[in-house]
């Protein structure tokens, strides 16, 4: 670490200070708020929104309880998508990385491109396409791949499409910056080892590229565990993810802590997973 | 058909490189075909060309176009703050050794490790709490807040790449500390930054849940009118919109990097 810069010790407090005062504010406050008013209960008689501070742990047992089908539900669609993105988005890096020569740079800039439009039009456009007005269900019929009344929309199927496709440049990204990164020689050296492609993949590439898979996968894992977008829009009513649940009761009841109470256990759900991957993942790395 | 098969195998993963790109543009390649669709107020089902909705970006009652820009103002002050506030965080952690860094690091990685819902609901209390009325400046603050970390990551890389024997030539050659700053190291910095604000006005331009969490009911965004506008059909409106944004992007993207390239070759 260089001291080449402006070298008085408060320095670095100066720096921090405003940003650090604006997290504390509006990211850790808020935090707390949320654990506060996750054990309110209504005040009897009051207005709709009054709530008071009873100290109601039971309201997490409530509310998960109530919620438990659509808790399993987000971490089961949030893990369906993350494998799949990784299956789409891992070939897809290697041949950005070594295949494509000089397309490369336009190449990149193409998985980016969903991101220059809006999210909710490419969901909405996904509704569309997985549609019964859409292009895909009536090819489907026709060779007989799905019955009559099979719809595609409305399913869970296409739920986890759309978390799918929704993610995919977060898995991308990564995952290319970490295969870029390996010199093509260390696969040639286990060629000439005598390796075959497989093992190579096993041996070398697969370990060198860990960091990228790690990062995609939380970036994947992380955003859709919370999305309700897709499940609103392309799903039906038994495929509700907790987003669509802590979302009605947040913004259409009203009932903040329920709401809050499911967002708390979501987020301390979600890091225990992050942090026990991580460890994992970090020490298959090191084998 | 061994010659098929063999051509097969060899194009294998060019194949594979064309079907993964046409999943990824597809939805965009339907929102833009849309944008022409002669649908009126429900864009649902293809019903003939026009250029009509081009020609009318704003519709009959001028709601997408408050929207968008709506979004453009949030997007601008979001940007602006978090670019300064998380600049002078990355300098801090990138250039000096200070006690309690470690938890900074740690303090900026936990909201991008937290699900957007729960950082949205959580702000959204804290409004609630203090009374404060939903609308325009929750939602630049919730924008703020979680675009401050992807900042603070971009610039940090970029400190983290430069060579700092080019500050101590700077040093040697009698520059002061805030001359170092000013001709050096800022300048090095700089991409570093503008990429970091360009990827702070994308992440707010495009945030939906947040947003949805902070704007109560009167005021809307872009991603939040086509939200509530999804519920009743989406007018043509708003495709124009967002296949605008797309081509004005990707030229932008595509210009800087062949600007990018012909200054390399310089």
């Amino acid at each position: 670490m260089s001291k080449s810069g402006i070298s008085s010790p408060r320095t670095p407090y100066l720096l921090l200070l405003p940003g650090l005062i604006f997290l504390f504010t509006f990211f850790i406050l808020p935090i707390i708020n949320l654990a506060q008013s996750s054990t309110q209960t209504k005040i009897d008689g009051g207005d709709v929104n009054d709530y008071e501070q009873t100290f109601a742990f039971n309201n997490y047992a409530t509310a998960f309880l109530d919620n438990k089908e659509q808790f399993g539900r987000s971490f089961l669609f949030a893990a369906l998508a993350t494998v799949l993105a990784l299956a789409i988005a891992y070939p897809l890096a290697y041949a950005l990385a070594f295949k494509v020569g000089k397309m490369k740079n336009i190449l990149l800039v193409l998985v980016v491109a969903p991101f220059f439009t809006s999210f909710l039009l490419r969901t909405v456009a996904w509704k569309q396409i997985l549609g019964e007005n859409g292009f895909i269900v009536p090819i489907l019929r026709k060779l007989e791949l799905i019955s009559p009344a099979t719809t595609l929309t409305s399913t869970s199927f296409a739920v986890v499409a759309g978390l799918t496709y929704n993610f995919l440049p977060f898995m991308t990204l990564p995952l290319y910056a970490s295969i870029d990164r390996i010199d093509p020689r260390t696969l040639e050296a286990s060629g000439d080892l005598y390796a075959n492609g497989f093992t190579t993949f096993r041996k070398v590439t697969l370990p060198l590229s860990m960091p990228g898979v790690v990062a995609g996968t939380l970036l994947t894992f992380i955003p859709a565990a919370g999305d309700y977008v897709n499940a609103q829009l392309l799903g039906g009513i038994n495929d509700k993810m907790i987003g669509n649940v802590i979302a009605s009761r947040q913004l259409v009841l009203t009932d903040y802590p329920t709401a809050s109470a499911l967002s708390f256990t979501l987020m301390a759900a979600i890091l225990v997973l992050v942090i026990i991957y991580i460890r994992k993942a970090g020490t298959e790395e090191l084998v | 058909m061994r010659k098929v098969s063999r051509w097969f195998q060899r194009n294998l993963i060019r194949i594979y490189v064309v079907i993964a790109f046409t999943y990824l543009l597809i939805p965009i390649a339907y929102t833009i075909a849309f944008s022409f669709n002669n649908g009126g107020r429900s864009n649902l089902v293809w019903k003939g060309f026009t250029f009509n909705n081009w020609l009318s970006p704003c519709g009959v009652d001028n709601k997408v176009c408050t929207a968008l820009s709506n979004s453009i103002q949030v997007g601008l002050l979001a940007t602006f703050f978090s670019t300064i506030l998380g600049t002078m965080i990355a300098f801090a952690i990138g250039r000096h050794k200070f006690r309690g860094r470690s938890s900074t690091n740690l303090l900026i990685f936990l909201p991008m490790a937290t699900p957007e819902i729960v950082l949205g609901a959580s702000i959204a209390s804290l409004f609630l709490q203090s009374n404060v009325n939903f609308g325009f400046w929750p939602v630049v603050i919730s924008h703020v807040m979680f675009c401050i970390s992807f900042v603070v990551v971009t610039v940090k890389a970029r400190i983290a790449s430069l060579d700092p024997r080019l500050e101590q030539a700077a040093m040697d050659l009698y520059a002061n500390e805030f001359q170092t700053f000013r001709r050096v190291t800022f300048p090095l910095v700089a991409p570093g930054i503008a990429a970091a604000a360009l990827l702070a006005f994308s992440l707010s331009f495009d945030d939906f849940i947040i947003t949805n969490f902070n704007s109560g009911s009167d005021f809307d965004t872009f991603p939040t009118f086509v939200w509530t506008a999804a519920q009743k059909g989406i007018p043509p409106q708003a495709n124009v919109i967002g296949s605008a944004m797309f081509v004005i992007a990707l030229g932008t993207v595509i210009l800087a990097q062949i600007v990018g390239r012909k200054r390399a070759v310089k």
